[in-house]
């Protein structure tokens, strides 16, 4: 239990929050937030300690919530900002029914996440912006009136200005799109090629609304000339064809003559896709892709060559007498000289469907050159506020979704892998689960009151002495197919906190095993389980040092529930 | 809650490592299994991998040596704010050249920790003096000690001054460096000099624990207003950006409980709507206060009261953006000249300081003036600048091949396209940006009462005052993008 100021009474009063008969007591329960949130030796950890808490308590009626944003309300003034995170995630998830309050709390707490934004602190910083990247998935307009807080300076490191460059995306609007446009393109002439092409990237995005702007200025830094401008130019230039139809002709325009600034995979790909889907208004589009094929001895990466491919046979569609020799060409190398066998057989497929004739191949080449429809579902992607409530203040938005997500399922993995001891978080996170552990929990529907504790360790001789000593409280049989794999029932149990105490060999007649748990009021479970070899009913035997059947019934299930999730994994 | 604590010089190397296993993981390597009947959970608990680095034999230098590996080969995109290995993240911050950094397996408040890691190294600070490889090295036993304090298995006991004194019994180990500046200050026959009222620099880096024996101990308080600003000037020398962070500082040497009163100027006034006094008045966007000050007076005399624990403490943070009063202290000029035909570019720069003459940019980088072309930018590093002085450079560079405006003839006064725009970091002591304008001499107006102390039970020994107002800047100017062809 954390360590609150220099007083019992803290404890004691945390204690209380987690009261459940305090909770039930609605004036009760407001009198003890009132004097934890008054406690003059309370310092900012302390109240970020008892915001924690606090999240666990689910108002009852609606006048009660509002009690409580009040009395909390100054913590969103505070000066540290791990309080007001804090607070505001309590208030975010408090208020999930009243969305004017959540816009009314993010309001406030735009000062305090501003200037975190510009603090001196690096890391803080880039909490920050993390964070303000969040808000902004919800309510885009949010930070708008501030884009120049998020101009990056030079001498800023690299993940600080991705990370502001991100939200400059993000906050666009009517009224500064030609600031925050003008002061990305001059980070596109950055030292940095990374941060040039984050900030082209970013250009682009903003490009799926402001069209024209946009692209006007990813044609004037075509003028650069500069290799690793161009090919990500280019390749931006082909996403937004492809959702913008309108900037189709503009781009066509300005693609003539970049060919020569493309060395990398990823940017020739994107020209000779262009140049196959729009070839007829490119003039020249026939003889850069033939420069291509001429070279396609020493192209190394085989997506090129398979890209040349078919951007070649849709351009002969479209103006064959230019294209047919440049095809046959290519052909004849891919089917004869090419040793990737994919090439190989990309090149096979589209011989035959040149035999099959051109009205076949139009049938099928000719897909739409555009999706605008795209677009639109990816700007839908504004998610509600309670989406990410519960991640707010957490390391979630640090991470990032994607990333989060990955590092989770990896550790879940390692969980229920042979080591299971983490399982703390579960008997103890009470009514607010962590979005990790919902699945987990939807495996115990109904365990009820029932907290087992994590780590009740019983010793061999103890548990034989309290075994013989006690009667047997309940009996029940459950129906069971097939043998017992010894290490899966373990696993099973040790993630619902049951410690194996014995356990026979995997296929020995009769199989038998005893289990230990113990409840948060100290009462302990023992439970035999018997398979005979002819039967297929599992007969368990549950004893409890206090009879208590509420708590016996919970138990009861919870092992259904572990028996019934392992027949399911085995059938 | 905090798995392990360690501090990392800047080469990597391990200077204090904390385990505060209370852990499951530690927990279950812990005694307790070693009866479990059953060889094979046994098995389990020994073959796995993180269980094993945490308990190993090298004391958690492995730990340490993971962190800096991960943090020294993480490609470019990604931020090493927060790492993560197996289920551990590791959080740091980097101050005075150390890495500060957590590890914990909970997802837990980011804001909480990082701010706890600069409490830690602000505590540091205080106890040892001044932060950095040497003292933390000098001052071992000192700093396990105050962990030890602070944290209590991994959560936050307390990180008060007040609170920690009463526990620690180490003193800090200081190198005094010999300084001619001292000697400076010691006037003929012992008279204060002019001088002797100006604190020497390194006044404030000591300990705030200073021996229990020593009598020396003066009662001092030094009260820095620092602000950062940071601005944008386009190329027709509007501004586009202009943003002041600004801070009073205060480091207390008082013995605890003693009250003080920061006076601020009258005309101090919050937001854009409020207005005070005739005068222009100093005026800032938003103002957060610590949470110690005591704001009673605040609203009618602009006072802040407080009663500072010992060490370093912010009293006040405040912001200021677009309007700023005062005029920026120094202006660049600069003009581009290309030769297209031989590829020689030309960059001319003039840097004006329109400061009062007397007052001094502080040095920068190093006593030499240099310029040097690296990582495609151009640096010159310039010590000092003279208040009311004008500085020029005049830089020749051979860039064969550069593209430029198309249609114009081989030697134009129009820019290469891509080159980016100036940059510009300075410091500033006495002087601040914020409100109206800052006299050297009197001190900015910002802090215009002297602290009083009014605790009886104090002696009344006289406290000195010592006001470091400092401005760090970081201008960018775009000057030099010139017309696009």
């Amino acid at each position: 239990m954390p360590y609150l100021g220099s007083e019992d009474v803290v404890k004691e009063l945390k204690k209380a929050l987690c009261n459940p008969h305090i909770q039930a007591d609605r004036l009760r329960y407001r009198n003890v937030i009132q004097r934890v949130i008054r406690m003059p030796k309370l310092d900012q950890w302390g109240q970020a300690e008892v915001l924690n808490f606090l999240l666990r308590y689910e108002p009852r009626s609606e006048e009660e919530l509002f009690d409580i944003l009040n009395l909390l309300d100054s913590f969103l003034k505070s000066s540290s900002p791990g309080v007001v995170m804090g607070a505001t995630k309590l208030f975010l998830i408090l208020a999930k029914k009243f969305p004017h309050v959540q816009t009314d709390v993010l309001v406030q707490v735009k000062g305090p996440l501003l200037a975190a934004c510009s603090s001196e602190s690096r890391e803080l910083c880039f909490a920050a912006l993390c964070h303000v990247r969040q808000i902004l998935h919800s309510l885009p307009g949010h930070f708008s009136s501030h884009y120049k807080k998020f101009f990056c300076s030079y001498s800023e490191p690299h993940y600080i200005k991705l990370q502001k460059v991100e939200v400059l995306c993000e906050l666009v609007n009517d009224e500064n799109v030609q600031q925050v446009l003008e002061e990305l393109r001059g980070y596109c002439t950055d030292v940095s090629a990374d941060f040039a092409q984050a900030a082209i990237f970013a250009i682009g995005g903003i490009a799926r609304t402001y069209t024209d702007q946009c692209v006007q200025i990813l044609t004037e830094l075509l003028g650069l000339r500069q290799e690793h401008i161009t090919t990500v130019v280019v390749q931006t230039f082909r996403d937004l064809v492809w959702l913008c139809p309108q900037c189709t002709e503009a781009v066509c325009q300005a693609l003539p003559g970049c060919e020569e600034n493309i060395q990398d995979s990823e940017g020739k790909q994107a020209l000779i896709w262009l140049l196959g889907v729009h070839g007829e208004r490119i003039p020249n589009a026939p003889y850069v892709l033939e420069d291509f094929v001429e070279n396609v001895k020493s192209e190394t990466f085989p997506a090129v060559t398979m890209e040349l491919l078919t951007a070649l046979l849709r351009l002969f569609l479209s103006r064959p007498a230019e294209c047919q020799d440049t095809l046959g060409r290519l052909l004849h190398y891919c089917i004869e000289e090419e040793k990737n066998m994919a090439v190989r057989d990309r090149g096979l497929f589209y011989y035959r469907l040149l035999l099959a004739g051109i009205d076949e191949v139009k049938r099928i080449l000719c897909s739409p050159k555009s999706d605008p429809s795209l677009g639109l579902l990816e700007d839908q992607a504004e998610r509600p506020v309670n989406s990410w409530a519960s991640d707010f203040n957490t390391l979630v938005p640090v991470y990032g979704k994607a990333r989060w997500a990955t590092i989770s399922k990896y550790q879940g993995a390692e969980r229920r892998g042979p080591e299971l001891p983490d399982t703390a978080s579960f008997a103890t996170s009470g009514p607010l689960i962590p979005e990790e552990n919902k699945e987990r929990v939807q495996e115990l529907p109904d365990s009820g009151a029932l907290v087992l504790v994590p780590n009740c360790q019983l010793t061999a001789e103890y548990f034989e002495k309290t075994w013989f000593s006690l009667k047997v409280a309940h009996q029940q049989v459950f129906p069971w197919r097939g043998a017992v794999h010894p290490d899966t029932l373990q696993m099973a149990l040790q993630v619902v906190n049951i410690q194996t105490i014995a356990m026979s060999r995997a296929g020995a007649h009769p199989w038998k095993a005893y289990l230990s748990a113990q409840d948060d009021t100290g009462c302990l479970f023992l439970t035999e389980l018997l398979l005979e070899s002819e039967n297929s009913e599992m007969q368990i035997s549950v004893k409890q040092n206090e009879p208590r059947t509420e708590t016996l019934n919970s138990f009861i299930s919870v092992l259904e529930t572990v028996f019934g999730t392992i027949g399911d994994i085995k059938s | 809650m905090i798995s392990q604590f360690f501090i990392l010089s800047s080469k990597g190397d391990p200077l204090i490592y904390k385990d505060c296993i209370l852990d499951l993981r530690g927990r279950s390597g812990g005694p307790g299994w070693e009866w479990c009947p059953r060889a094979r959970l046994y098995r389990w608990l020994l073959s796995c991998s993180s269980t094993r680095s945490v308990r190993g034999d090298s004391g958690g230098r492995d730990v340490a040596e993971l962190f800096y590996r991960k943090l020294t080969g993480l490609p470019g995109d990604e931020s090493p704010v927060v790492m993560h290995h197996d289920d551990r993240h590791f959080i740091h911050i980097r101050h005075s050249g150390l890495y500060l950094v957590a590890t914990t397996s909970e997802n837990i408040s980011p804001f909480s920790l990082l701010e706890l890691l600069s409490r830690l190294a602000t505590l540091l600070g205080d106890y040892c003096g001044s932060l950095g490889e040497g003292t933390i090295s000098r001052n071992v036993a000192l700093v396990y000690e105050l962990l030890d304090e602070v944290l209590d298995y991994g959560y936050v006991q307390t990180t008060s001054t007040e609170m920690l004194r009463n526990f620690i019994q180490t003193e800090a180990v200081v190198s005094k460096p010999f300084s001619l500046f001292d000697l400076s200050s010691v006037g003929l026959f012992g008279a204060e000099t002019q001088q002797s009222k100006v604190a020497p620099s390194s006044a404030a880096s000591r300990p705030v624990l200073s021996s229990r024996s020593d009598q020396s101990q003066k009662n001092e308080v030094f009260l820095d207003v620092v602000e950062r600003l940071s601005v944008l000037i386009a190329s027709n020398g509007s501004l586009l950006k202009v943003d002041v962070q600004g801070e009073i500082r205060l480091k207390s040497f008082l013995p605890s409980g003693s009250e003080m009163r920061i006076g601020l100027t009258e005309e101090f006034c919050v937001g854009k709507s409020e207005l005070r006094g005739y005068g222009p008045g100093i005026r800032v966007d938003e103002v957060s206060f610590h949470s110690s000050v005591l704001l009673e007076e605040f609203e009618s005399h602009r006072i802040l009261r407080l009663q500072p624990p010992q060490g370093e403490l912010t009293v006040m943070r405040y912001q200021l953006s677009d309007d700023l009063p005062s005029p920026l202290p120094f202006r660049l000029f600069p003009s581009v000249q290309w030769d297209r035909g031989s590829g020689r570019l030309q960059v001319y720069l003039k840097l004006r300081c329109d400061l009062p003459p007397k007052s001094l940019s502080q040095e920068l980088s190093g006593p030499e003036q240099k310029a040097e072309l690296g990582d495609g930018a151009l640096h010159w590093d310039l010590p000092r600048v003279q208040g009311g002085s004008q500085l020029s450079g005049l830089f020749q560079m051979d860039v064969p091949g550069l593209p430029g405006p198309s249609g114009q003839g081989p030697s134009t006064t129009a820019p290469p396209l891509g080159l980016g725009p100036a940059s510009l970091s300075f410091e500033l002591p006495r002087h601040t940006c914020s409100g109206l304008q800052c006299s050297p001499r009197r001190g900015p107006h910002i802090v215009s009462e002297l602290c009083q102390a009014c605790d009886g039970a104090i002696p009344r020994s006289p406290w000195s005052l010592l006001v470091h107002p400092a401005l760090q800047g970081e201008g960018r100017y775009t000057g030099e993008r010139g017309p696009r062809g």
